[in-house]
């Protein structure tokens, strides 16, 4: 065996991430890592990076027990782990790039000729010459070119153990072939490759065997020839559900919120109806474009075409502001970077959506301002001293009620919630559950996007599948399990789209 | 388990409150950093006072408020542009071009309300552009205001060919702003005042300057909370550009003419290092008038206390500088930011 992870855990604030995981790979074999947001494939990667270390565990390395403390110490045990994104500096050569940190000198000055030949001969060597020009400037590379050059560095030291994480989410086809090829050439030459993807048909193409985790534990080990992708997704799904909320269904209402065709950046021809009263939940993986869809929609972002209606009457969304006097109301992912003042107080945080209206000429009605600070802590159960404390000094699941706080105090129409529960207890998950469906009672429009599908299943309607920036799926409430969101989430459109209703 | 060790804090937190000293509740009303100004400002007095009592005297009070009178307005406005996350160093150049501008425009229409008016339009442009190059250039705050900061001074010796322009001591107005008083308190002081008592209001109780605390605090959330921050920085930096008017106003009052550059040099650095001092937070969101002004009249009296100490006036800018960095040190390491090296 190559590399052995032995019994490896690891949590994070009282949060178990990791526990008493075992991987084995061996020398020459591509082993593909799946598994739900969340399941611990990214953890994973970072122990072996050197960026975390294991709370308990041992890792080995070609029989030998290695002590990872730091990406430089990973480096030196020959492992290499490939992000999404590897870190480039843009105005300097691409040999340069590769070299950073060892770059070949003459005495005290450096030797830019031999540096050429020493990366033109790596490039023959490893088998694709005309994939890079040495003298490009990093900022001109293409995110395949950018790979490239991470996967160079880890090759000119001697490497044993490459691991590449999501690494075909920024590529295209052709340029997925040539990682492909490339995988395979190291797979020959006797690396080992872990491969971490979302795309389940990548993994049957280019894995030797997978390993499936969840909940931060391994479920199990397979041969990609003795498994079918829908084993593999059934062994991904299955979390614990005992105790989870489950909601009480409203006959809905009127068509509230109406989208055609939303296309940014980022998302592609979305379409879909929220009645009054209804949950509809989006499911998908991580960076299938469900918060770029939401940032798009309030006009965080710019939508590139497309309508949105509100109680049937067209709305033109160009900023957040526009969308708040439609009538949206929209709580982002991250808590602490996008909606709250840490450093102001519960009022401070909960009035600042309905400021303009609690003011006559600009004078804010303090004592209006006050009422509606203590009526929402009240009513959501926001366990603090008073209205008037910080709110960085919060938990997490108080924090994220006073986010709610300040749109329930607005009234919105259509209500976005992006990752309502990241981060928060399971009492505060239970209490924000009941708040939503309240809501829903009182007739808002309510869209949840979450990662986590037991939530969607208890919170939802109807749920919207997501992939690559685009709706392959929409389930009922009663079609709706894990399976098949995961199917629709996880394998390419064409294949998913017997189940889905465009 | 979370309910039950929850109850427990809230039914700890009454008598917790309750056995609070009545010094921790007049800190909280004057807060820390406005303590710890008020106490240096009273042991610079007491060492000044001990060394030299004409430091006691009206006439030295006087001299300090009508000289700080100045940097106050700046620094009250540069509190403003500093808490939206900004920074003003135009500000200085801003007062020295309208004050010449002031100056040439009542020598030419015998009007000093015309020449106010003009000064004060001029000083609208002037933060316009500002907020215009900030905004739809994408310009960082620093490099826009540090290039406008030579621009204006540039524009402020060419109209006025680098010498002083008109004279103003005899005008009835002029005069009045310069040497007048009302109550006892002359003008400039009362200026200050309205100045920083306008802006304390608006800070404190519209919905406008909640919002500027809002987006200092965190912009992203603030745009996501249907805050229009354009409009909000260009407000901003042009309220900047009307108060270094107002500034220039008084600087041609108090001299007598039109001054490009003497008397409008260094005031960015001073009202900055004011607001700093005051507990302005560099990253914005954070910081109060009347910190400010305690931070305006501890810099006033230093440098008052240093001229009558006779302690050469080039000692007085190396501790102007030291001040900001001083300020500026305490600030991060409030935040919490550790004193180990760049990443």
């Amino acid at each position: 065996m190559r590399l052995v992870m032995d019994a490896v855990s690891k949590a994070f604030a009282g949060v178990r991430a990791l526990r008493d995981v075992s991987v084995q790979a061996r020398a020459g074999e591509v082993l593909a890592l799946v598994g739900e947001n969340g399941a611990g494939k990214s953890t994973l990667l970072k122990i072996l990076s050197g960026a975390y270390l294991p709370d308990t565990g041992t890792i080995s390395i070609d029989g030998e027990p290695v002590h990872l403390d730091s990406p430089n110490d990973a480096h030196r045990a020959g492992v290499r782990v490939i992000y999404q994104e590897p870190e480039i500096i843009p105005h300097v050569s691409v040999a340069e790039n590769v070299y950073v940190g060892g770059l070949p000198r003459k005495g005290r000055l450096f030797d830019r000729r031999a540096l050429r030949d020493k990366l033109r001969a790596d490039l023959e060597r490893f088998g694709f010459g005309s994939a890079l020009d040495p003298d490009a400037l990093g900022s001109r590379l293409s995110p395949a070119q950018r790979q490239l050059v991470e996967i160079l560095r880890a090759l000119i030291t001697q490497v044993r153990i490459i691991a590449f994480d999501e690494p075909t989410s920024s590529l295209s086809d052709v340029e997925v072939r040539t990682l492909f090829r490339l995988i395979r050439r190291l797979r020959s030459d006797g690396v080992s490759v872990l491969y971490v993807s979302h795309r389940l048909p990548e993994i049957f193409e280019i894995a030797d065997r997978v390993t499936v985790l969840r909940d931060g534990g391994v479920v199990g080990t397979r041969d990609i020839g003795s498994v079918s992708e829908d084993e593999v997704v059934a062994m991904m799904v299955g979390r614990d559900l005992t105790g989870m909320f489950v909601r009480q269904p409203h006959d809905p209402g009127d068509v509230v919120l109406s989208v055609q065709d939303l296309s940014s950046a980022d998302v592609t021809d979305i379409s879909f109806d929220v009645r009054a009263g209804e949950v509809v939940g989006i499911a998908g993986l991580v960076g299938a474009g469900r918060s770029e869809l939401a940032h798009a929609l309030v006009g965080d972002t710019t939508a590139r075409s497309g309508e949105v209606r509100v109680d049937g009457a067209r709305v033109r969304i160009r900023s957040p502001r526009d969308a708040m006097r439609a009538g949206i109301g929209f709580a982002p992912e991250e808590r602490k970077a996008q909606a709250l003042l840490m450093h102001r107080s519960v009022r401070d945080n909960i009035s600042l959506a309905v400021l303009s209206r609690i003011s006559k000429a600009h004078i804010v009605n303090r004592r209006e301002e006050r009422q509606i600070a203590d009526r929402f802590v009240e009513q959501l159960n926001v366990r603090t001293p008073s209205t008037e404390q910080v709110v960085a000094n919060l938990s997490g699941g108080n924090q994220q009620k006073v986010v709610l706080a300040r749109w329930l105090a607005r009234r919105p129409r259509v209500l976005i919630l992006d990752e309502p529960t990241r981060g928060v207890d399971v009492g505060a998950k239970a209490e924000i559950y009941h708040v939503i469906n309240d809501l829903a009672g009182e007739g808002v429009a309510i869209v949840v996007i979450s990662s986590e599908l037991p939530e969607i299943l208890a919170l939802a309607d109807r749920v919207l599948v997501m992939q690559a920036g685009r709706i392959t799926g929409e389930l009922s409430r009663r079609e709706a399990t894990e399976e098949r969101i995961l199917a629709l989430a996880m394998t390419e459109p064409a294949v998913a789209g017997a189940g889905a209703t465009p | 388990m979370t309910s039950t060790t929850d109850t427990r804090a809230e039914a700890e937190q009454p008598q917790e409150r309750r056995s609070r000293s009545r010094l921790r509740r007049v800190l909280d009303v004057v807060g820390v950093q406005n303590l710890s100004l008020l106490i240096a400002l009273g042991i610079l007095v007491a060492i000044i006072g001990s060394k030299n009592s004409n430091f006691f005297f009206v006439s030295n009070m006087k001299t300090i408020g009508t000289t700080v009178s100045v940097v106050g307005v700046l620094a009250v406005v540069q509190t403003l542009v500093m808490l939206i996350g900004g920074l003003d160093i135009s500000v200085g150049s801003a007062a020295g071009l309208t004050s010449v501008v002031s100056a040439m425009v009542f020598t030419s229409s015998h009007s000093a309300g015309v020449g106010i008016l003009v000064a004060l339009g001029v000083g609208v442009l002037t933060g316009l552009f500002n907020g215009v190059v900030i905004i739809y250039g994408r310009v960082n705050a620093v490099i826009a205001t540090l290039a406008t900061y030579a621009g204006y001074r540039g524009l402020a010796n060419l109209v006025s060919n680098g010498r002083a322009q008109g004279y103003t001591g005899t005008d009835s107005t002029f005069v009045f702003i310069a040497r007048g008083a009302i109550a006892g308190i002359p003008t400039l002081i009362w200026m200050l005042v309205v100045v920083a008592l306008l802006a304390h209001l608006l800070l404190r109780y519209t919905d406008i300057g909640r919002n500027v605390y809002a987006m200092g605090g965190n912009a992203t959330a603030s745009r996501l909370a249907g805050i229009n921050l354009n409009r909000y920085v260009i407000g901003c930096y042009v309220t900047a550009g009307v108060v270094a008017a107002i500034a220039g106003i008084m600087l041609t009052a108090r001299t007598g003419s039109g001054q490009p550059t003497s008397g409008s040099q260094g005031l960015e650095l001073q009202s900055i290092t004011a607001a700093a001092l005051g507990g302005v937070s560099l990253q914005g969101g954070k910081g109060s008038i009347p910190g400010t002004i305690l931070a305006v009249l501890l810099l006033g009296v230093l440098q008052n206390g240093l001229t009558i100490l006779n302690v050469n006036s080039f000692w007085q800018d190396i501790a102007q500088g030291f001040l900001l960095v001083i300020a500026v040190v305490i600030q991060q390491r409030r935040r919490g930011v550790r004193a180990i090296g760049l990443p």
